[in-house]
């Protein structure tokens, strides 16, 4: 017998196939036991795969896929806590209403938001843009004045650019004095769709 | 230097599941290690916000992995067999798939600690040295540990 005969006991493409089970099974046993601080799942729309992060105060990140993932992942493990997994059951209601806003059924959200994402000033921005309902727009100055900073357009802009739920907090309703769209942290083509969606674009 | 940022537990557990699931089903047995690796990433699951060293997860986790296969023995009543026992007698973990490897009933009748050694050493190809972190000895006791446990192989094997 060579030492190297041990190794047939674990084959690879076993170990491959049976650890992938067990990592699956172990979200929903830290789930069960609420050592879950962050859940992950994706889930496909018009706009893209998108990826849903909820802790236990409410939901926390939406990305689109071509964000930088593993970025926004770190981001969540550095700023809200380590213990971030991929766990759909925490999401089930995040994903429910944004399946249901896509799918027409739905104007408003009812989720809880945990808003530790958001600066004290993006926070005041997006709060205000929450207050623009579907199928309204406004303007980055109209922000800037609900907030009572008339001449800050421009750091409203780049709040909004920081918005790290976005659709939910639906700073695509957000456009230029001039009615153009200007810009969108998701690309300019996901605004289009989102605003089409809810009847405020042709 | 910089200390690296700690990962999400859930790359974490990407990166190291299959080490650890490889070292687990050979350490207490293909029927047993799901639960072994439950155990094992739950309890790191719990103290990973405290965790310090960001550049040793990966040894970490296969101590804490190596403490749930020992604890698993110990919990089942499988102290140290003698050297001298017959290896005919049933085995205490038959895995029917694995029922008929002669390799696996020698494996099986290993102490705890020189099995763990064992496949540490020649399943993961560890260094004494790291034998010996991840089992919290020294390193003359995991060679003497993986020696007596590759000896008694050995001589069921022949």
């Amino acid at each position: 017998m060579k030492p190297n005969d041990l190794k047939r006991l674990a084959p690879a493409r076993r170990v491959a196939d049976d650890s992938r089970v067990a990592a699956a099974r172990l979200a929903d046993r830290a789930t069960a036991e609420g050592l879950v601080d962050v859940a992950l799942a994706t889930m496909d729309s018009p706009v893209g795969e998108l990826l849903v992060a909820v802790t236990p105060k409410g939901l926390v990140a939406i990305a689109f896929d071509d964000d930088d993932l593993e970025r926004v992942v770190a981001r969540l493990a550095r700023e809200v806590s380590p213990r971030v997994i991929e766990s759909a059951a925490p999401t089930d209601a995040a994903r429910h209403e944004l399946e249901e806003y896509f799918g027409g059924q739905r104007n408003r959200f009812d989720l809880a938001l945990d808003r530790r994402l958001m600066g004290p000033f993006a926070d005041k921005v997006l709060r205000a843009t929450s207050r623009v309902g579907f199928g309204e727009l406004a303007t980055y100055g109209d922000i800037a004045a609900r907030i009572d900073r008339p001449h800050a357009a421009r750091a409203v802009g780049r709040a909004l650019g920081s918005n790290p739920i976005p659709i939910v907090v639906p700073c695509h309703r957000i456009v230029g004095a001039d009615g153009s769209l200007t810009g969108y942290a998701g690309g300019m083509s996901r605004k289009e769709t989102l605003l089409r969606l809810e009847g405020s674009m042709l | 230097m910089v200390r690296p940022p700690k990962p999400a537990f859930q790359e974490f557990l990407e990166a190291n599941r299959a080490t650890v699931y490889r070292f687990l089903s050979v350490a207490v047995g293909p029927q047993e290690a799901d639960d072994a690796f439950q155990e094992t990433f739950l309890a790191a699951l719990r103290s990973y916000p405290r965790v310090r060293e960001p550049d040793k997860l990966d040894r970490w986790i296969l101590s804490i992995a190596s403490r749930k296969a020992i604890d698993h023995h110990r919990r089942s009543g499988r102290g140290p067999v003698p050297t001298d026992d017959p290896p005919d007698r049933p085995v205490l973990d038959p895995s029917p798939s694995d029922h008929d490897d002669p390799l696996w009933a020698a494996v099986r009748s290993l102490p705890p600690r020189q099995r763990v050694a064992v496949v540490h050493r020649h399943v993961l190809d560890r260094s004494y040295e790291e034998v010996a972190e991840l089992m919290g000895g020294s390193e003359q006791t995991a060679r003497a540990n993986v020696y007596q446990g590759m000896k008694r192989l050995r001589e069921l094997m022949t």
